[in-house]
């Protein structure tokens, strides 16, 4: 039990970079998009061949990078240039990775356990069980960090003003289109590198992996803000973090449960989200509720006086 | 200033619909000009301040802001010249940002925007003493979320955000139409001081025409798409509002026009 919560906090902690970038889209921008799904793989596979091929894995990584920039990027311009709905511009857009994935790989499923990744790496650096995890953290939080800066730059500012209020800040000569292009690509090129880093995690590339991996990523926001709150951009990126950390760590609690196995956690991860929704909702109301009762008895008490 | 020549702008060409909003319209505004625009409902006052802020491109005719023609440049390229006020106190800031990002994301208007941070110290005193026009105490809420503040406290943040980077051109559409009586008051007052403190040429359309005709140096009445009536300077000061009215009735023929008509 203490080694599946163990390793449920690392993923998570890896996982929790991909959310960043469902944040910054889903967020940030209000922009829902489902480019996530293959970009995350984009990420692995371009990350799994050049490592398969002999490059350095930490190079690999940031490639991956790269990648899943572009392909952000592709989706912006599909919506601001193509005049897409932007729904529709990451559906082609997730479809459309989905050959390129296959392409990049050349088979369905990279294995990469024989070969030297960012994983093993620091794993021959450090001798500890917790080297990974402390690792990981350290990637995560200097991303979160940089993230938090970023959207207080000029340039940030009016990325978060474009999903706030569009109109205003053309009127303040912002390019708002290429400020969408910007944002999905970033958040793209986050979730691409934690697609890498979730491969070598893995030990190999599948490229079915991604499949529902925008649901993860709001999973997180959501379970994340429910549970920190996000009354500033420092507070809601750290609930990101703490979102999806938490998100892995329920899974690995209901897969305990004696009926279900892997293939249910797709549809874990859709009820975690449905619960997200619609618990904080049914207890304002309960609470409304409450305090109308109280209220009438107070009413009711004094006019007997 | 500005110079609006032979604008011809149809919406729905070709349909029934057919609309023609603007019809060989031509202005002129020399540099601290603050004209107010009145007419009824569809007379094409919002397509004029559209095509003037390039939100639409006009069919024939020419845009010229400060030399330059701007025709067909697009709405963020010239923003950096035209300062807006909309007429939804929402629509000119961003609800989730705080008074000083909002602040901020105006001081840009004018330059590119870089990988420096939007707030500092050093703007941020420049952002209180600026706040401090207002006398809204605002100044003490730099931190505040925007979308905490009540319609009027955003509206004339906005109308601070539009004007402190001295634009060439300040378009005001509506800006007190969505206000309680004392709040559009105050931000009358607040316009009138901030266009008399900084000489902007200044364009407002207003349904009220008692502010018509207290603000600016001049006044056009619009009707169907085109000016039918212009007052200068010396013959907007003798005007009154049974005046404007009875002058758009015989302009009209006298077609049983009411006030309601007019102002509705």
């Amino acid at each position: 039990m203490m080694t599946a919560m163990f390793g449920a906090v690392e993923s998570g902690v890896i996982y929790a970079i991909m959310a960043l970038g469902v944040y910054l889209s889903f967020r940030v921008l209000d922009f829902p998009d489902l480019t996530v799904d293959g970009s995350f793989v984009t990420g692995g596979a371009v990350a799994s061949i050049m490592i398969v091929n002999g490059s350095d894995p930490f190079i690999a990584t940031i490639v991956a990078l790269f990648a899943g920039f572009l392909a952000g990027c592709v989706t912006g311009i599909l919506h601001t240039k193509g005049g897409i709905n932007p729904l529709l511009s990451g559906i082609l857009m997730m479809i459309a990775l989905y050959s390129i994935n296959l392409r990049i790989m050349g088979k369905p499923n990279v294995p990469l356990l024989a070969e030297e990744t960012v994983i093993t790496k620091i794993n021959g650096w450090f001798a500890s069980e917790w080297s990974i995890l402390l690792f990981m953290l350290l990637v995560t939080l200097v991303i979160k960090i940089v993230t938090d800066v970023f959207l207080k730059t000029e340039v940030g500012l009016s990325l978060r003003a474009v999903g706030d209020n569009e109109g205003m800040v053309r009127s303040f000569s912002a390019n708002t289109g290429w400020m969408k292009v910007l944002g999905l690509g970033l958040s793209n090129a986050l979730v691409a590198f934690s697609g890498a880093l979730v491969a070598q995690y893995n030990g190999f590339n599948d490229v079915g992996m991604g499949i529902g991996m925008i649901v993860i990523g709001l999973a997180s926001v959501i379970i994340g803000e429910a549970v920190v709150g996000h009354s500033s951009i420092a507070r809601a990126t750290l609930a990101v973090v703490i979102g999806a950390i938490l998100y892995r760590m329920i899974v690995t609690l209901a897969l305990r449960i004696e009926f279900l196995d892997t293939g249910d956690m797709k549809l874990i991860t859709a009820i975690i989200v449905i619960i997200a929704l619609v618990l904080p909702k049914v207890v304002d109301r309960q609470k409304a509720a409450a305090r109308k009762k109280k209220r009438l008895q107070q009413l009711g008490g004094s006019s007997h006086a | 200033m500005l110079e609006m020549n032979q604008i011809f702008k149809v919406f729905y060409e070709g349909t029934p619909d057919e609309k023609i909003a603007l019809n060989r319209v031509s202005l002129s505004m020399k540099p601290g000009d603050f004209v107010t625009v009145i007419g009824s409902n569809g007379a094409g006052k919002s397509t004029l301040m559209n095509v003037i802020s390039g939100k639409l491109t006009p069919d024939m005719g020419t845009v010229t802001i400060d030399g330059t023609n701007m025709t067909s440049l697009a709405e963020h390229k010239r923003a950096s010249k035209i300062g807006r006020v909309f007429q939804d106190p929402m629509a000119g800031t961003a609800p989730t940002m705080t008074i000083e990002e909002n602040l901020a994301l105006a001081y840009n208007r004018t330059k590119t925007r870089t990988l420096a941070f939007g707030v500092t110290k050093k703007r941020r005193d420049f952002y209180r003493e600026k706040l401090e026009m207002l006398h809204l105490g605002l100044e003490n809420r730099l931190q505040a979320k925007v979308g905490l503040l009540s319609g009027g406290e955003r509206q004339a943040l906005s109308l601070l955000m539009a004007t402190f980077t001295d634009p060439k051109i300040l378009l005001l559409d509506e800006h007190t139409a969505a206000l309680d009586p004392s709040r559009a008051e105050l931000i009358t007052n607040l316009t009138k001081e901030i266009v008399d403190k900084l000489g902007l040429t200044t364009l407002m359309v207003t349904h009220n025409m008692q502010q018509a005709l207290d603000l600016g140096n001049r006044l056009i009445m619009m009707d169907k798409g085109q000016i039918i009536f212009t007052a200068n300077e010396a013959e907007k000061r003798r005007l009154t509002v049974e005046k404007l009215l009875a002058e758009f009735q015989k302009i009209k023929g006298g077609g049983g026009l009411s006030d309601r008509s007019l102002l509705s």
